[in-house]
């Protein structure tokens, strides 16, 4: 087989395999020679996304189905298989994770100077991770990436972590480690209640969809897996970790845990446990979409006091990814359109926003926001790009994070009046802590004698935030291309969705109460 | 007296069905016969000549192949799952074997009866795998563990050592005790010692009511409890594992708890399922005893090596899920794990012994600080098969858990494999810590260098890390062996 036809066959696994070949064949660099490991881990990470890019090319945007399937029997007794496909709801996702890598990669040039080596080792071995997540279709496939991310992520944050990195490394490690491993139960229960139900075992994920599965399981199923991933979202209140990861965390480790880690969560939801316990997910919908509120409000009161840029933003991570979770929740096109869209947003300028806090504590060493003041006029560029991603955070129309909250509001207020009215108040918080936080640093007098001799922003710097504000300002502006590509996947998923949960509520009379139907309470 | 009659015929196959013993044995007594002629500066030929003897009989298992071969009127039987055990059990010796060449050379192990009594042990061990008959089981048992008992008291100078023996033949004699009464119980009642009989009896209801029956089944149970270390009867576990020479830990971790397991898988399988559901209740209370016992007192450990100790009873208690399953799903996980620990105990083991750099205090896990980055290779191996002792994919020990687990489930005991995955994110934390000392915290002073290993040792290192990332990602061969292996018990 030629290389060409390889690629053209197996397109997705090229993705996955690239970047852990390139980890191994890291191994084999010298210590010392920082710049080529450094060089070459950007290669590897570039050609990724131009390999990517055919994916983008070839999707056909006129189909729910999954596409660029590909299929092995891997422990065939167990009908378990190696499957791998994308739709409209992972494309993005796969795009986002193979565009940020050699962002994030660039950015470490100055920052990481200790063990290079294994710093770039982990990073190829989380982009594995991170792509496989998002193109297996099969639920064995799926949970062995999902656990392979913590990994590499647990040794970036404590090795090249901050003060309480270990503590942080740890906590990270054992919060989301929990929550998965109650999904593994729930995947084994399902996987044998399908043997049950079709005579056959698969994990295979299309299969398993088909499923009608009753109410009662739905409920602990779906609880199980609810666990997961509201641990990685994080959603309120499982979301005591993320403070913690996101400021002990190096930079590169915070941008790719903001920008890909998180979405995982909530991709899950869509993905698993929407997708496939539809009931118990609509069911449950009131009490997810009050918890998602509470983290968007929550999480942006708790933005507003810090004194500390990356702890700030890390708190404003646990309101976006509220609005994300209220978006999907209301189990309409322009809720999951915009949950999606803004998943996207949120790695663009969230990651943003890290590699910006990364560039000025470089230069500082501090993140304390009452170090600094007036630097728009020391550092012009930086003020710029800064102003344009706050500005992109904020929501501000013409940039992404508009067309991602505003479509979220639009199909919550369908859904869930009030509590869309509630989580509404959070884009007016959110435009005070961040356009406060932005004009305690850059405006007014340069209160610190050392603020007078910060240096502006480098070229490599400009290169890597280039790219980013570029899609700030396309998403923002013309949306419909990122949008085209998920309607058909989108609209089949609410139809799918929607023809399940009835099929599965046909045995539970109409007017029952959640109680009852779920527990047996009060009959 | 009627003259003994002796069906040459029977014995010659008899003799067949225990080859690899019987090379065990003959490497042994070789072993033991060049001791006296080899020079003291010669002496690594005696480890040379134990990895060939060990080889040999490896060779000579597969070459018996996994068809059922009887032998002295079906005392032993060399079967499927014989064979999937005994070499289980064969190649945690090899690695052994490879590993002496280092740790003996450092710790003055380099002896003929230290050698001469791992092989006798191993001999047992594959008796005891392979017994049909529980005499036959008892005695391998007690060949298996006498060799034990020297081999945990092997540092005479140390207290840390004798006094680990002591408490290991102490409770291994009450062990063995309980064991062997069982047996006459068992006897009373059913007037056979052999497992098939007896489990084709249990079926009866008269049997079943009848206490003595009962009390033997318990007392077998218990027996075996006391050799896997299931709490409550671990106490001995710690001790044993920390006082004895850490190649001898290692080896007692993997292959002792093979060999008893399988003995136990047999029991299990064949005369259990007649006394369901109780026996299953009772299983259940011990497997998650034991695993709640295993990982949480080893978060409290600051010794590797007796957080290794309770971390192999927690290991103990996951296998015995598969037996709480009870069926081909359930044993054949257990068998495929046991083969999995095997390799990935030993390779930590091994690894924390060039690390160590010394007996006993050369444990502490402060002692690990900095390691990490200073030797990449060697802390990288060690947290390779860390991670898979935390069953973290794509590892063999995340596939064993997996298959353990989802046998739990298959039967129907979703509680059990809740509380098996919520134990294994306990013990995340004292596998981790062990990592964060590695990699997260700085060396106080000087990173002691470890020992250089011997080409032999650094082939066994190898090989385990190898079997863990390939059974990790393509279990599906040993899978189907494994399978076929309890297939062919139940036949």
């Amino acid at each position: 087989m030629t290389g060409v036809a390889l690629l053209d066959r197996h397109l997705l696994s090229v993705l996955i395999g690239l970047p852990m070949v390139g980890a191994a064949m890291l191994l084999f660099f010298p210590r010392e020679g920082r710049p080529a490991i450094r060089n070459f881990t950007l290669f590897v990470t570039v050609l990724e996304f131009l390999l990517s890019l055919p994916v983008l090319m070839r999707f056909d945007g006129a189909t729910a189905a999954m596409q660029l399937v590909e299929r092995a029997p891997w422990i065939p007794q167990y009908g378990i298989s190696y499957i791998v496909g994308v739709d409209g709801i992972s494309l993005w996702l796969l795009m986002l994770t193979t565009f940020i890598m050699p962002v994030t990669i660039l950015s470490t040039w100055s920052a990481v100077e200790k063990h290079v080596k294994e710093f770039m080792v982990f990073m190829l071995i989380l982009e594995t991770a991170m792509v496989g997540v998002f193109v297996a279709t099969d639920l064995f496939l799926f949970y062995i990436f999902w656990e392979l991310v913590l990994i590499p992520m647990y040794f970036l944050i404590g090795v090249w972590g901050g003060e309480r990195r270990i503590y942080a490394a740890i906590k990270f490690f054992l919060y989301t480690f929990t929550g998965s491993v109650l999904m593994l139960v729930a995947i084994l229960v399902l996987y044998f209640h399908h043997y049950e139900v079709a005579g056959f075992y698969t994990t295979d994920l299309m299969k398993l969809y088909e499923l009608t599965i009753p109410v009662k399981l739905q409920f602990w199923l779906f609880a199980a897996f609810f666990l997961a991933f509201a641990f990685k979202v994080p959603m309120f209140p499982f979301h005591t970790w993320l403070p913690d990861a996101h400021v002990e965390a190096p930079t590169a480790g915070s941008v790719i845990l903001a920008a890909v880690l998180l979405k995982m969560g909530t991709y899950g939801f869509l993905r698993f446990a929407m997708a496939l316990f539809p009931a118990a997910a609509f069911d449950w919908m009131p009490a997810v979409a009050t918890l998602a509120v509470i983290g968007i409000v929550y999480g942006a009161l708790v933005s507003m006091v810090q004194k500390d840029i990356k702890k700030l933003v890390a708190y404003s991570s646990v309101s976006h990814l509220g609005f994300v979770m209220l978006g999907l929740f209301a189990f309409n096109l322009q809720g999951i359109e915009g949950g999606i869209l803004q998943m996207i947003n949120h790695g663009l300028s969230t990651g943003a926003l890290f590699l910006i806090v990364g560039i000025i504590y470089e230069k500082r060493h501090t993140r304390l926001i009452s170090e600094f003041g007036g630097l728009s006029k020391v550092v012009p560029v930086f003020a710029t790009v800064f102003l344009i991603v706050t500005l992109s955070s904020v929501g501000l129309p013409g940039m992404n994070g508009f067309v991602g909250e505003f479509l979220i509001l639009l199909g919550a207020f369908k859904t869930h009046k009030g509590l869309t009215v509630v989580a509404a108040t959070g884009v007016i918080f959110a435009a005070v802590y961040m356009l406060w936080m932005f004009q305690r640093v850059m405006y007014g007098k340069v209160t610190h004698e050392e603020n007078l001799r910060l240096s502006d922003m480098n070229g490599r710097e400009i290169a890597y935030m280039l790219p980013i504000l570029l899609f700030i300002f396309w998403i923002g502006v013309y949306p419909q291309p990122f949008l085209r590509r998920m309607d058909a996947s989108v609209h089949a998923f609410v139809s799918r969705v929607e023809a399940k949960r009835q099929a599965a509520l046909a045995q539970s009379p109409p007017g029952e109460t959640l109680l009852v139907r779920y527990f047996d309470v009060g009959k | 007296m009627a003259p003994i009659v002796i069906d040459s015929a029977a014995l010659v196959q008899g003799l067949y069905s225990i080859l690899p013993e019987l090379v065990l044995i003959g490497t042994a007594i070789l072993v033991l016969l060049a001791d006296l002629v080899v020079p003291e500066e010669g002496k690594k030929t005696l480890c040379g000549i134990s990895v060939a003897g060990t080889g040999a009989a490896i060779l000579s298992a597969l070459a018996l192949g996994p068809g059922r071969i009887e032998g002295f009127s079906g005392m032993i039987v060399h079967d499927g799952m014989g064979l999937f055990v005994t070499l289980t059990i064969l190649a945690a010796a090899l690695l052994t074997f490879l590993m002496a060449t280092g740790y003996s050379e450092w710790e003055g192990t380099q002896k003929g009866e230290f050698y001469a009594l791992l092989l006798l042990s191993t001999s047992g061990m594959l008796f005891m795998a392979k017994g049909t008959d529980l005499m036959t089981v008892f005695l391998g048992l007690e060949t298996l563990s006498i060799p034990i008992y020297v081999l945990v008291g092997f540092h005479r100078q140390r207290m840390t050592s004798l006094e680990g023996a002591l408490k290991y033949f102490l409770l291994g004699a009450f062990a063995s005790g309980f064991l062997l009464y069982g047996i006459a119980l068992l006897y009373a009642t059913t007037g056979t010692t052999k497992i098939a009989a007896i489990a084709a009896m249990a079926r009866d209801a008269r049997l079943f009511s009848s206490p003595v029956f009962l009390a033997g089944v318990g007392l077998l149970l218990v027996g075996f409890a006391f050799k896997v270390s299931l709490a409550p009867f671990h106490m001995w576990t710690p001790d044993a594992y920390q006082g004895a020479p850490t190649l001898v830990t290692g080896f007692m971790s993997a292959a002792v708890k093979a060999a008893a397991f399988a003995a136990l898988i047999r029991v299990a399988m064949l005369i259990f399922p007649a006394l369901a559901p109780r026996m299953a209740g009772i299983l259940w209370v011990l497997a998650v005893l034991t695993m709640v016992v295993g990982n949480f007192s080893a978060l409290l450990q600051d010794n590797v090596k007796r957080m290794l100790a309770y971390s192999s009873i927690a290991h103990a208690g996951y296998i015995l899920v598969g037996l709480v399953a009870g069926d081909v799903a359930g044993g054949q996980a257990a068998l495929f794990y046991l083969l999995v620990y095997a390799f990935m105990n030993l390779g930590a083991f091994g690894v924390i012994m060039l690390l160590a750099h010394r007996e006993d205090d050369g444990y502490d896990i402060g002692n690990f600080a900095g390691v990490g980055f200073r030797y990449p290779v060697l802390a990288g191996l060690l947290t390779l098969f860390l991670v898979s002792l935390a069953g973290i994919p794509p590892t063999a020990g995340f596939v064993g858990k997996f298959y353990l687990f989802s046998a739990a489930v298959k039967n129907g005991y979703i509680w059990l494999a809740v509380l098996g995955v919520l134990n294994s994110a306990v013990s995340i934390y004292y596998y981790l810590r062990l990592v964060v000392y590695m990699y997260m915290l700085p060396a106080q002073g000087e990173v002691p260098v470890p020992r250089p290993p011997r080409t032999a040792f650094s082939v066994a290192l190898c090989a385990s890390a190898a079997v863990v990332l390939v059974l990790g990602i393509v279990p599906r061969s040993i899978l189907e062996f494994a399978e076929r292996s309890i297939i062919s018990l139940l036949m």
